[in-house]
């Protein structure tokens, strides 16, 4: 009954996460972010004067350029762009520098299956490190449905290709993961995490959505302390592999 | 906060467009106070919605689709073409999304809309991903000839919940799709059969008597919703969605399978709660179009 992983992972296993930041020494902030085989590079320019032509000049502006491993820009390359920015716009403060441009480059390394997430994390610890005011860190997770509705997170490409459907969840990094479970029966309903984004592709029941939030957001708890410690240790000057 | 003290003073005095445009965010909290919107609509309700098929006479099949000003004309074209390798008896569909300078004061000619590849790729994989089309059936001859399907969408008006009517006016101008008939000639190049030459009909006629139609599994429909602090506004029109940015769109099926649930981040958070009640809103939404669609299509049989 349960599908056999490559590597003999688990349904809930993830692949391996690293992140890297300071990378590129012309660059305002940048960061290199690999989970498993794929990986992304990501610089933050800014913040720059000047607000694009239709874009409110009471907030900070963020413009995100999506670069893929091989090929033209495309469509889905427009997508990604599109569903970046507007995950981003809810994790930063965008009125402490009103009327500027934020960058955002991402160049894709490697594609080996959740490269959203991948993408995600790299632009959060690019950020960081430029220093950009955020009011939280943004966690993302990627997890498909088999035909027998077992649900398997973190999938390489050759599982998204063949799974009937896949969903890609990300939740804002709440202080409350980092600290002691103190919570009481009051406030757990409070403290359950809501989406900032969420993307699916292909047919699947609705129970089997919800089922997917509920796996992502039990797993989304570790990957964040992971990530926000791999943050935190870091000395300047990594070589990009 | 003080443009609000400003707004509780000025209300009185101002007019009220000019306070539709100076404070845009106050005007429509006043309205979602009262569970309304300032076009009078109760917040769970779409727009009126009309379809009429067969728009484009010239194209094997089109649709014309409104939901409340949003106005958009969908046209397939057929075109012979060999299949691939991977996949011989299958056909292929194109789909493409154009927002013309027509549509909407703020896009200008020569430079395209950001939103337009976006809602292009959304539709091509929500249509592509739903299963609706079996592309077996746009084979005609295994490995050497199959239908190539170029859908193009025209946004003639946009005024809100662009990827709804599009995939409405998709959805409608696949059911009124008729494959012309086609007969292999000597060369062995497929050539249409005209009205005049049935009397001498070739050999290995892969689609034979009349057009057939396109057999279409459960078909996809969409709603957008738009989550503003506890309220769930459903199909916004385009001075909603600029205020308040947090949108969610849900694509369900016939048999009310999820086929798509797309929340591209935004300011605001989605909690289980408010989507489930966007797919509740959805669900209602699904009977609607399915009885528009079906009333259109039999009004296009009586003619």
């Amino acid at each position: 009954m349960d599908i056999e992983r490559a590597g003999g992972r688990g349904a809930n296993q993830l692949r391996p996460i690293d992140c890297f930041r300071d990378v590129l020494s012309r660059a305002h902030g940048s960061a290199s972010c690999s989970q498993g085989e794929t990986r992304v590079l990501a610089a933050v320019f800014g913040p720059k004067a000047g607000t694009k032509k239709n874009e409110n000049p009471e907030k900070a502006c963020i413009e995100v350029i999506w670069k893929p491993k091989t090929g033209q820009i495309g469509k889905t390359e427009k997508e990604l762009e599109m569903i970046l920015k507007r995950t981003l716009q809810n994790i930063c403060l965008l009125s402490v520098h009103p009327n500027t441009t934020t960058s955002i480059i991402v160049q894709v390394v490697h594609d080996d299956g959740s490269l959203l997430p991948c993408a995600i994390h790299a632009t959060c610890a690019a950020l960081v490190d430029a220093g950009i005011p955020l009011k939280s860190l943004a966690v993302s997770l990627c997890c498909c449905l088999t035909e027998s509705g077992q649900i398997l997170l973190d999938p390489s490409k050759l599982e998204e290709q063949k799974m009937k459907a896949f969903v890609c969840l990300v939740f804002p990094s709440s202080v409350n993961s980092v600290l002691p479970e103190e919570s009481t029966p009051a406030t757990t309903k409070s403290t359950e995490q809501e989406i900032i984004t969420s993307l699916t592709h292909g047919v699947m029941t609705v129970d089997d959505y919800f089922h997917c939030v509920e796996q992502g957001r039990a797993a989304v708890a570790p990957l964040s302390n992971i990530l926000k410690k791999k943050m935190r240790s870091q000395s300047a000057g990594n070589a990009v592999k | 906060m003080a443009a609000a003290s400003g707004t509780n003073d000025l209300s009185s005095e101002m007019e009220l467009d000019a306070f539709r445009r100076l404070f845009p965010l106050s005007f429509h909290e006043r309205h979602l106070l009262e569970s309304i919107r300032p076009d009078g609509r109760p917040l769970g309700r779409a727009r009126d919605t009309s379809l009429s098929l067969g728009a484009v006479a010239s194209a094997n099949g089109s649709a014309l689709a409104k939901i409340g000003c949003t106005t958009m004309l969908a046209a397939i074209k057929l075109e012979v073409m060999t299949p691939t390798v991977e996949a011989p008896d299958e056909g292929c569909i194109a789909i493409d999304f154009h927002m013309p300078p027509i549509c909407s004061p703020l896009i200008r000619p020569g430079r395209p809309a950001e939103v337009a590849p976006v809602i292009s790729k959304q539709l091509s994989d929500t249509i592509l991903s739903s299963g609706t089309i079996d592309l077996k059936e746009l084979c005609l001859v295994s490995g050497k000839a199959a239908w190539m399907a170029y859908l193009d969408i025209y946004c003639l008006d946009a005024d809100g919940a662009l990827f709804d009517a599009a995939l409405l006016s998709a959805v409608a101008a696949f059911s009124h799709l008729q494959i012309p008939v086609v007969s292999l000639n000597d060369d062995g190049r497929i050539v249409l059969v005209s009205e005049e030459n049935g009397g001498s009909m070739k050999e290995k006629e892969p689609v034979n008597k009349e057009k057939i139609k396109l057999k279409m599994n459960s078909q996809p429909f969409s709603l957008t919703c738009i989550l503003h602090k506890n309220y769930i506004l459903a199909d916004p029109i385009s001075e909603e969605e600029s205020i308040m940015e947090t949108y969610l769109t849900v694509v369900l099926d016939t048999n009310y399978q999820l086929v798509s649930l797309n929340k591209p981040g935004g300011p605001g958070l989605a909690s289980t709660s408010s989507i489930q009640d966007c797919i509740a809103l959805a669900q209602k939404r699904v009977k609607e179009l399915q009885q528009i669609l079906s009333e259109a299509i039999s009004d296009m049989e009586v003619d």
